[in-house]
């Protein structure tokens, strides 16, 4: 089994995120990137269907220089190899060209049975590229999986959402993307992170996926961030500690405010 | 004056309310059109509702095989609609579903997504609130169409009469080896609790609540208040309440008159889905919890003692 993880690499949301620059795109330096966390399952779920029978897992990415971090970590998860398309070209791409090249990118790996990634990254929340992937390839995809099986050529999947819990069902190959109750990732162990140092990374530019410049980047892009502006932080209010009159002063803050 | 389709959200035969927020903020860029696709009959018991908020026409996509597949059937209608109606933009509620139809659909009609848009305007300017409310945004699509995706209970809608001219269309054939099909639905039940993302007081529990049976203590401050009920991650982690209910970073984000916050220390990604909340309440024990700082009204206490009295004063407040 060919199994492909889509990861992205994320400024942490422990720290403060900030937007910047005259593009309005990320500003990547000024908060700790980290693997996305729903992206440590989406690995963690390649992993176990791997060691339930055989296989190959490969990690691809889209991002700048710094990314091979994230790829890092996957591949001191237990991943077997990476692909990273990295490519000055590649700043300010929208969520269309995104899911274009990164398909573009599955496209050099041969058979592919299946793709996992993450049902919603923590820095756009697009919650969409998986479909889109999905899309641009010509595959179902089967999202927002709490749960995920596969027998033969046939991958079935739990499917929650608010509404409903619903079980999709297609042939390999597929795309799958993982919600956030399906598994608890693993720690890399000391011997995956000294094994990772070794593993292959394939770096692709644009030129060698064979995409022109306009294909991707801020210029051909769809869309663009035209203005951005900070929300001024909230103010600490009234804080009072109970004496056994704290749901009576509650109650009259909520009056006050007429919100009672 | 170009034409808006709307994606109609529905269940039960009844038109979901981002529905008509919707109709409302295309009415901003064009004419408003919805677009119904379901089974057979749907259409009917929706008009009269689609009417009332502003559609000027109503496509009508009706076919058996609606309901097999999730998405597939209406990514292949409004695919074809963009063909023919050439609509300025593609209105969709941000919800699960809806993000992977926009994303499908823009995919397909190489159009510009603006996703999670919390404001529209004329010019078919986008706002977002990126990193749980720390910045606004705004975005424009440069190509001729624009798919946007708009976040349930961000616009108000204002309700307005429009014609409703029913048009009927053809749901394409599903092509089964590029779609997953549905084998079995189990529907969530939402409860007589107002839902979460509308909801315009929301009550949570976070880990300090301490079990599923103590939620009861939530939920009744809840009711008290005609409130939805939220919960932490550590919350739904430790089995008290279930996932649909979480608030923050891959939760729900939240955005109503008053949150109230109990026994939640106030993460970072907890505050990411509630920070914009107009008032924000606190009962924490622990006084140096991060909630107090974005708090406007905390009480340093035990959950336990003033929930219950609190509920007390409203529901006597009430009469
Ligand atoms: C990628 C990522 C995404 C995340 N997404 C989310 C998300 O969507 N939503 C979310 O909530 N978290 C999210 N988290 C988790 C977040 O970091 C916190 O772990 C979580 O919010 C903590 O929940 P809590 O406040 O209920 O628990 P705790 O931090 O354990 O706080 C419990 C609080 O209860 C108080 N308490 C205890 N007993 C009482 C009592 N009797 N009376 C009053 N107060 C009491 C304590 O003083 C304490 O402050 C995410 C984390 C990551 C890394
Ligand atoms: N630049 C990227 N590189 C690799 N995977 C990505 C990238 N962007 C999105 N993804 C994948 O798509 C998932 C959902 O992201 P999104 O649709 O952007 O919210 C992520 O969890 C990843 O698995």
């Amino acid at each position: 089994m060919n199994i492909v993880v889509l990861i992205k690499q994320v400024p942490d949301t422990w720290s403060e995120r900030r937007l910047g620059g005259s593009d309005h795109t990320l500003d990547r330096d000024s908060a700790d990137a980290v693997l996305d966390e729903i992206n440590e399952r989406a690995v963690e779920e390649a992993l176990k269907i791997k060691e339930s029978g055989e296989g190959e897992v490969t990690v691809i990415t889209m991002g700048p220089e710094r990314a091979t971090e994230a790829i890092r970590k996957a591949l001191s998860m237990g991943a077997d190899k990476a692909v990273h398309l990295s490519d000055p070209g590649l700043h300010g791409s929208c969520v269309v060209q995104t899911a274009r090249a990164l398909a573009a990118v599955i496209g050099t790996l041969g058979d592919v049975d299946l793709i996992l990634a993450g049902n919603e990254a923590t820095d756009g929340t697009v919650g969409a590229v998986p479909a889109m992937v999905a899309e641009v390839l010509g595959l179902p995809e089967l999202t927002h999986a709490r749960k995920l099986t596969v027998e033969g050529r046939t991958v079935t999947v739990e499917r929650e959402t608010d509404e409903a819990v619903t079980v999709l069902q297609a042939d390999l190959p597929a795309v799958v993307s993982v919600h956030e109750k399906i598994n608890d990732p693993r720690y890399p162990s000391f011997k995956g992170i000294m094994a990772a140092k070794k593993k292959p990374v394939t770096k692709l530019s644009l030129g060698e996926l064979g995409l022109a410049p306009g294909e991707v980047g801020l210029a051909g892009a769809t869309s663009t961030v035209i203005e951005s502006t900070p929300r001024p932080p909230r103010a600490a209010g009234q804080v009072v500690t109970d004496d056994g009159d704290g749901a009576a002063k509650l109650a009259e803050y909520l009056i006050g405010q007429k919100l009672i | 004056m170009a034409e808006i389709l709307v994606l109609v959200e529905h269940t039960d035969g009844e038109v979901k309310k981002v529905t008509g927020e919707l109709l409302t903020a295309a009415a901003r860029l064009g004419a408003p059109s919805a677009v119904v696709v379901g089974p057979p009959g749907t259409a009917g018991k929706l008009r009269d509702v689609l009417a009332a908020h502003g559609a000027a026409k109503v496509y009508v996509a009706e076919s058996d095989e609606v309901d097999t597949y999730l998405t597939a059937p209406a990514v292949g209608v409004l695919a074809s609609l963009v063909d023919s109606v050439r609509p300025a933009a593609v209105l969709i509620a941000a919800s699960p579903d809806g993000k992977e139809i926009a994303g499908k659909l823009a995919v397909r009609t190489g159009s510009g997504l603006l996703s999670e848009v919390v404001d529209l305007a004329a010019d078919g300017t986008a706002t977002h609130s990126v990193f749980g409310g720390s910045y606004l945004a705004k975005s424009r699509a440069t190509t001729p169409v624009a798919v946007i995706t708009v976040r349930p209970g961000a616009i108000d809608a204002a309700p307005t009469p429009g014609a409703a001219a029913e048009e009927s269309v053809q749901v394409p054939a599903m092509d089964r080896a590029r779609t997953a099909k549905i084998v079995e639905r189990r529907s969530i039940e939402g409860g007589d609790r107002p839902e979460l993302t509308e909801a315009s007081v929301v009550v949570s529990g976070g880990r300090g609540v301490g079990s599923a049976e103590n939620f009861a203590v939530v939920e009744k401050l809840a009711d008290a208040l005609g409130a939805a009920v939220g919960a932490s991650r550590a919350a739904v982690d430790s089995g008290y309440y279930p996932h649909q209910f979480q608030v923050g970073q891959t939760g729900k984000t939240v955005s109503p008159q008053l949150y109230v916050a109990l026994g939640i220390s106030g993460a970072i990604q907890h505050r990411a889905g509630m920070q914009t909340s107009r008032t924000i309440i606190a009962v924490n024990k622990d006084s140096e919890a991060p909630i107090f700082e974005i708090a406007d009204f905390g009480v340093v206490g035990d959950l336990f003692t003033i929930a219950p009295k609190l509920t007390e004063e409203v529901t006597k407040r009430k009469g």
